[in-house]
């Protein structure tokens, strides 16, 4: 994989046997271009009068009686789209597991802590400069069931709105040296080295809060128009 | 403690992306947990999320004309299996055939629904859009995103009622599998609904489109 590679190649393949649920749930058929015809509308756009303020700090939006418990963190970036130009007034939404590695959902069946006062969901809309910044708690590691001893790297769930429906983005943050990277098949299922490495957020201490949190950068780049459409090459390797 | 006031625009030196590697960031499933960020009210947790973006129509949307319309289905995996955790996303324009652009307007055109349901039934309560053309018939984009899925798949739906033959993009998907993309007209005692299933693969495949 070079960097020459068309931008196609940075999204994972639908087929990737390694993760397992892709085997039965991946379209066997070649997939079509996104036609110009719908491709050149406008996606959605959302008003700030449909978030409150505390909406994107996940350590206040759901407390009950106190803290959260856990790593404070505060991760803050960019949304830019393929040319680098900053994506304004976009919705990101984020949710996660909490410190101990376990979501609040009824699915959710690992012996672990839920925490009263953290439910691990966010969302904010980008500034004039395209950026945004998230409060939250590190999410913990977690068993899943796709491979003998298999955990999921700690991960933050984003998901992004760009300028139009091709940018539309589900995506996931992670977290630097984490050694679980190496055997997840959802973060290796990521054809290019380059993309694996955008993924992972960057610590910084010149934004980390003194006693207080953690700081990460995480810029997102949508692809957008400039990808140039083409049948899906990955679909039945 | 009280957060940092916002800084100024970030500098190169400041992100995760380093030099000579910039370009989209890949995507990812959306996992099987998403409800608890992208889904309103979810057990019971209305409080932690402002109004999350479910139903296209505004309170304010009583006026908005149009022909009030379900569309529904399941979700298929090669078995012909029920999948209970996708996630559904519906773009259209509106009766008259133009995308809203205005954030603040009555009917957005967006919607979001899954399928954790009784019946593991997605449910879309929306308008019929109009023709967005001369050579278009009416349709919405459908975007889909699950378990199992590490990029999110598109998919165009059509109306069973309708004249979909001048429509240019339904030409190019070869005739024999034209009807994966037609939603099925009932009028049901509750109101006018489209049946539309999505089978990710085998017999029947729904057509699926990439950006």
């Amino acid at each position: 994989m070079t960097t020459s590679d068309p931008p196609n190649d940075v999204h994972p393949p639908h087929l990737y046997p390694p993760y397992a649920s892709s085997v039965k749930r991946a379209p066997h058929e070649l997939l079509m271009p996104l036609p110009t015809a719908l491709r050149d509308h406008g996606g959605p756009v959302f008003s700030p009068s449909r978030l409150r303020p505390d909406d994107h700090d996940a350590t206040r939006n759901a407390r009950v009686n106190g803290e959260p418990l856990g790593e404070r963190i505060l991760v803050r970036g960019r949304l830019l789209d393929a040319a680098g130009r900053p994506v304004r007034g976009a919705l990101i939404e984020t949710w996660q597991a909490n410190a101990a590695g376990r979501y609040v959902h009824g699915r959710d069946q690992h012996d672990a802590p839920l925490d009263p006062n953290f439910v691990g969901t966010a969302r904010m809309l980008t500034d004039e400069h395209g950026e945004y910044e998230l409060i939250s708690i590190r999410p913990g590691a977690y068993p899943w069931g796709n491979h003998p001893n298999a955990w999921r790297p700690a991960h933050i769930h984003f998901s992004v709105f760009g300028t139009n429906f091709t940018e539309r983005l589900v995506s996931q943050m992670y977290f630097p040296g984490d050694p679980l990277l190496a055997h997840d098949p959802i973060y290796q299922g990521i054809p290019d080295p380059q993309g694996q490495q955008r993924l992972i957020s960057r610590f910084d201490l010149n934004l980390t809060e003194p006693g207080w949190a953690l700081g990460y950068r995480f810029d997102i780049v949508l692809g957008g128009q400039h990808a140039t459409p083409f049948e899906d090459p990955d679909h039945d390797d | 403690m009280t957060r940092r006031s916002s800084a100024g625009p970030l500098t190169p030196e400041d992100s995760n992306i380093p030099d000579g590697a910039f370009g989209p960031s890949p995507s990812q499933t959306v996992g099987p947990y998403f409800h608890q960020g992208l889904v309103h009210g979810f057990q019971g947790y209305e409080r932690t999320a402002g109004t999350v973006l479910v139903d296209p129509f505004s309170v304010e949307a009583q006026g908005v004309p149009g022909e009030r319309i379900r569309l529904t289905g399941h979700v298929l995996d090669a078995d012909g299996e029920v999948i209970p955790d996708a996630l559904i996303e519906v773009w259209q324009a509106d009766a008259s055939g133009r995308y809203p652009t205005d954030p603040d307007a009555a009917f957005s055109g967006f919607a979001r629904t899954h399928t954790l349901t009784a019946d593991a039934r997605y449910e879309v309560h929306t308008i019929k859009p109009g023709a967005a053309g001369p050579d278009a018939a009416p349709r919405l984009l459908l975007w889909v995103g699950l378990r199992g899925l590490l990029t999110h798949l598109y998919t165009v739906v059509y109306f069973s009622d309708e004249d979909n033959s001048r429509d240019a993009v339904l030409r190019d998907v070869p005739e024999a599998r034209r009807p994966t993309l037609i939603a099925q007209r009932l009028d049901a005692p509750g109101g006018v609904t489209y049946t539309f299933d999505l089978r990710l693969q085998g017999e029947g495949e729904t057509v699926f489109f990439t950006p």
